[in-house]
Parts: C-alpha cells; structure tokens; sequence
C-alpha cells in the first residue's frame, strides 16, 4: 500500500496494462518524451518504447481515427486528447464512428479503444479549457463513460476501460491530479458500471461525479456536524454503464435524492437519474429529487467568478439543509 | 481531362499480353471485376426505379477501373477503407453481389442485415474494413490500421479511397502528415470524378489537382493517372504496394474519372454543362478495356463468356435478394455493446 497521487495513478494503470498486454499502445500529444502536459505519463515513453508511447501532431482527428484503426485490427489504443474540450474538434470519432461501427456492420467491427482525456474545472483555464463533457459523451449509444474520483479508482478502473471490448470515454478531472490517496500494491482491476457508496446516510443520497464528489463528502460532514442530517454519498464513477440499482436502493432507504454536476444544467447527467428515480420508485420519495450544477453558461475564467459558478461544498450544504428543514 | 494518349498494340500484341508484367490472367479477373462493378451498379439503379433499393445509393458507374486495378493489385490480408461510394471496392474485393444488393434493398441477407445499409458497407472477412459516410474519417482511421500492421510487423497495406471533395476537409491534411511522419503503409487514393456533390472541385479547390497537387506539401511525389485506364491503375497500385510493404510510407495518388451518374439517387446531375457527358463515355473504361483485351487477342467468346457469367450471377442474385426476408426486429437491439446486446444500465 502506498500512497499515490491521482496523476500518478494514470502512469500506474496504463503500466500495469502495457506491462500484461504487448497490445496494449499509447499515443497522444505531447505524451511521450514530455510525459503529457499535465505530466500524467511520465516515464511510460522511457519504459515501454518510442513504438508503443508515441507523440502525435496536433491532430486531434488523427489521433482518435488511428486510434480506431488501430482498434479495429487487433490492436488496445489508448489516446489521449489534452482537454476534453477538444473533443470538439474530433466528435466525428466520438459521435458517429466509435460508437456506431459494430452496430452497423452487424458486429463485424470492434473498437475496443480508451481516449483518456482531461476534464472539468478548477484551473480557471477559462470557457474553452474547463468543461465537463461527461453528458456530451453519455448521450451516445454504444459509448461508455467513466469518470473516476481518486486514485484507486483511477487504477482501476483505467485498467478495466483498457480490457472492455467497447469503445471508453475515460475523463480524469484536472483539479484532482494533485490529491492523494491510498493505492493497494499488486494488480488493480475494477469493474465498469459500479457505483460506490462512499458515506452511507440515512436521510438523504447525494450523487456526485468526479470533482463533486469530494465536495459532496465534505458538505455531507457538514450536514451531520451541523445540522443532524445523515446523507449517504455515491460516486457514480461510470455513467454508461450505470448503477443504477445503487441509487435506486439508496433512495428508497433515505427518500431524498440530490445530484450534484459540474456540467452545466441542461441535459446534465443528474437530469437522466432524477428522471428514472421518478419513473422507477416515485413513492419512495419524500420530497422533489433536486439537481444541483453549475449553471447553464459558458465558464469564466478568473478565479473568484469559476468558484462561484461550480458547485462547492457549501452549495451543497445550503441546498440540502434548506430543502430537508427549510 | 487527360488526353488519350495511349499506344494501342499492334501485331505481336496477343504473345506480350501472356508475358507482360500483368498478364491474361490478372486482365481477365480485372476485367471481370469492371463488369461485375457495372452490371451490378446498373442492376442497383434499377432496382432505385422500382422502389427495391432504399433509402440514399451512391453508384460508381464510370469509375469501374480503380476499384479493378487496386483490388487487382491486393494481397488478401490488404484492407480496403472505402467511402459511401464503396459498392465498387466492396464488389471488387469479392463480396458476393448478393449479399451487396441484400443491403442495398434492406434484407435479411444482406452483409450487415439491413443495420448498415449502402452507405456503410463492410466485409472483415474480405479485408473490407468499411465504407464511411462522413467525408474524411477513414483516413486517420486506415492510418491506424497501417500502424498496427508496422507495430506488429504484418506485412499488410491499407488502402483509402475517396473522392476529390474529401481532399478539402481537415482529416484529409491531418492523416497525409500523419502517415508519412510515422511512415505508416498505407495507400491514399483520391477518385477525383471532377465534381464533389454538386458542385465542380475546381470551383472550390486552391489547386488545378486537389489530392497530385496537395502531395508536395506532405514530401510525397505527386502522382496522377488515367483512373479509367485498369492497367495503368494497377501498375501505380502495385508501385505504391512495393513502397508501402519496404516500409518507405504512404503514397497517395489522384486517378481522374468520371461519374456517369448523379452524386446520389436523388441526383439527375443537370448541372455538367452540354457534351461533358458525352465526351467521357467515349473514354469508358468498360468498353475500353474490353477493346484492349480484344486487340491483345483475346477471344470475343471468352469476353462474352466472362459477360455472360456475370449477368446470370446478378440476375440470380436479384432473385434471391427479392426472396430474401426483411430484418427482423429482434436484431435492433444487438451489438450496439460488445456482449451483442444494448444494456446501458442494471
């Protein structure tokens, strides 16, 4: 056991899997003698080989089309595209021929491939550099979506994205780089679709995802501290597959349900489990399911204006405090 | 468009053609490709009449002879990456015209059940790693799989057809300067039919040669040929295969021709000006190659034979496409997920 940074653990997870499996390549920008630029790859070049590390151009096409070419003939890709913002220029791959190229050819194709990509706010990157895409992602089917929290789950679920037979969209949040945590020694293999009860509660059941999910823990201490409410905390962790027995059970125990995006609001993530939460065990619940996410604007960039418009562990406290006692 | 300046052989032709670098053989199964593409696109137009061929349909009439010459110059394990307009790889790699027409009509028998339909067209088993409908995509896409043949030290060469239209969208640029600084084997080749859609590329394109004159910009010798010439188009592929399996990286080559038909099945092309038309079917390489053949000596009954063969196979073909069941509704719902099915939740 030891204790690792969320950056290091993605070296660690592409390791272990380039280590088990010669299949297994690498390829992005600035990826392989600069060790990424958010220095998430350092070492990988040095120990696999300039033929499985590989540094690309700027050609954010390329990489993902030769990352599914690649995919398609044998081989287990992982790109990476430096910001997920950049998915924009690429959703071609993401959109229309990663996700839907074994339904078409009747299951003659396969694209078992991970673009790892840097998500989410916290740098004060500014409206280009900060987004959340997981709900850009999540409404394509034939995609999966994965998006862990700490460093284990990093490993873990890295590994398993790099063993799934699909096509993965992995996001690491780039403000949870630098936090630590404790990563067993040995091989780390976890399983898609898996949500974690990571604080069990009886009152109320916060969902979070990625970033928020430190912060709903830490408004869940608060609740507690302060105000009597007992909240149990899941981490999504994968939002195609979904958990969604997890939820659901949680729900049913504890009637409340709060989900907690740094997307912004339309067609968050949080809206598709409220909307089953409704459908599925409406008269469990005791009060209206409430969403709370960044707003729906394009993010700023200066620091004071970013930590208003995401959601934080007192945005969370207030909310919940005030819908279960007013 | 490019002169005909080709010799014809003369007396003596029918001992070269035997011991030439192509050969009676290699012709013949060219030519019976030519015929097999042009029987069956006019089959599929058709059937477009009728109402039995469905949805959009991109045919290559016209441009028989490069789908001929590369697949020609193929090893099986070779990968084909084809555009919409890919019922001419498709066919020219030996997908049976059965199961291409079964798609094109929606059945149950088709190559991928009715799921694909025309404009995505594939066939793994034949090295036919499908046809994509969003210009440009395939291109990174061949790249990658020429990476893992150079990875893995196969020794076979993916090869990108595309129309001239794709050399204007930034995938194009950004898969020719992939390819050649990863050196990867890979074989670009631009069908340039001198209109994208609708409009002419010369209208649009910065260059008199959208894909020959993009070539020095990426260290690549500028390559243009007669796309209608079969022989011509072969012995280029077979050049680009040598450099491709040497490992000397990718080639990428402009073949002029010609669309006898609209872009699409919606399309009746008003807008070629008067005699275009005209002007290029008198360089149509079906008829021309045929002509070849018959000066090189070969026998009128051995074409007709090869002629013959072909429309009984396309006409029994339509049968049992006709015969053939509509998909099933079960199938919509699998292999969207690798465990053949679509479970997005528990």
């Amino acid at each position: 056991m030891a204790e690792l940074t969320y950056r290091d653990a993605v070296a660690r997870g592409i390791a272990q899997e380039m280590e088990r499996d010669p299949d297994v390549v690498f390829l992005g920008e600035d990826v392989a003698k600069a060790g990424g630029v958010f220095k998430t790859t350092v070492g990988l070049y040095e120990r696999f080989g300039p033929l499985r590390v590989r540094d690309t151009p700027i050609s954010e096409q390329a990489i993902l089309g030769a990352a599914m070419g690649a995919a398609m003939t044998g081989l287990k890709p992982i790109a990476e595209i430096m910001f997920s913002d950049f998915f924009a220029v690429c959703f071609d791959f993401i959109a229309n021929e990663f996700p839907k190229s074994r339904y078409m050819t009747n299951g003659q194709v396969k694209v078992p491939l991970v673009v790892r990509t840097g998500n989410g706010a916290g740098s004060r990157f500014g409206a280009q550099h900060s987004q959340s895409v997981e709900n850009w992602c999540m409404m394509i089917p034939g995609l999966k979506v994965v998006a862990p929290s700490s460093p284990v789950d990093v490993v873990g679920l890295l590994a398993a994205s790099i063993r799934d037979p699909d096509p993965v969209i992995f996001l690491e949040h780039k403000s949870l780089y630098g936090t630590k945590g404790e990563v067993p020694d040995g091989e780390i293999l976890d399983i898609l679709g898996t949500a974690k009860i990571l604080r069990p509660g009886k009152d109320a059941t916060i969902v979070a995802l990625a970033m928020m999910v430190p912060r709903a823990l830490a408004a869940a201490e608060r609740l507690q501290a302060e105000a009597g409410i007992d909240c149990e905390v899941i981490d999504v962790r994968s939002l195609v597959p979904l958990d969604t027995q997890t939820i659901l059970g949680s729900v049913v125990k504890t009637g409340r349900l709060f989900t907690v995006e740094e997307n912004p609001r339309l067609c968050g993530w949080g809206a598709e489990i409220v909307s089953i939460v409704a459908d599925e065990v409406f008269y469990d619940l005791d009060g209206p399911p409430i969403r709370i996410t960044t707003p729906h604007i394009p993010l700023p960039a200066a620091d004071i204006l970013e930590d208003l418009v995401l959601p934080n562990a007192d945005r969370i406290f207030e909310r919940v405090k005030q819908s279960l006692q007013g | 468009m490019k002169k005909e300046t080709r010799q014809r052989p003369s007396n003596g032709a029918q001992a070269s053609l035997k011991n030439d670098d192509i050969g009676e053989e290699k012709r013949l199964e060219m030519f019976r490709n030519q015929i097999v593409i042009r029987y069956g696109e006019q089959r599929a137009y058709d059937l477009f009449l009728q109402n039995l061929v469905k949805g959009t349909s991109h045919l290559s009439l016209g441009q028989e002879a490069i789908a001929a010459g590369f697949a020609g110059a193929m090893k099986p394990k070779d990968l084909s990456f084809c555009t919409y307009r890919g019922h001419a790889h498709t066919l020219a790699r030996g997908v049976p015209y059965e199961k291409v027409l079964g798609e094109l009509m929606q059945r149950d028998n088709g190559l991928m059940r009715g799921k694909g339909g025309s404009m995505h067209l594939t066939s793994v088993e034949h090295g036919v790693m499908g046809s994509y409908a969003i210009i440009g995509a395939h291109l990174p896409i061949a790249c990658g799989a020429a990476w893992r043949a150079q990875y893995k030290g196969d020794d076979d060469v993916s090869v990108c057809f595309f129309g001239d239209g794709t050399t204007n969208i930034g995938a194009f640029h950004e898969a020719l300067n992939f390819a050649v600084i990863w050196k990867l084997p890979v074989i670009f080749v631009c069908e340039n039919n001198l209109y994208m859609e609708y409009t002419p590329i010369a209208d649009v394109t910065a260059v008199p040669h959208p894909a020959a004159d993009r070539a020095s910009a990426y260290g690549l010798e500028r390559i243009l040929i007669d796309g209608d010439d079969d022989d011509e188009v072969y012995r280029t592929a077979q050049k680009a295969f040598a450099r491709a399996r040497a490992g000397d990286g990718p080639s990428l080559i402009e073949c002029l021709t010609y669309r006898h038909s609209g872009h699409s099945r919606a399309d009746p092309a008003k807008y070629r000006p008067p005699g275009e038309l005209e002007a290029w079917m008198k360089k149509d390489p079906v008829p021309m190659y045929r002509n070849r053949l018959l000066q090189f000596g070969v026998s009128e009954e051995t074409i007709g034979g090869i002629e013959a063969s072909v429309k009984k196979m396309i006409d029994d073909a339509t049968e049992v496409c006709k015969a053939s069941p509509m998909p099933s509704a079960e199938i919509i719902t699998t292999d969207v997920y690798a465990d053949g099915g679509w479970a997005w939740r528990n």
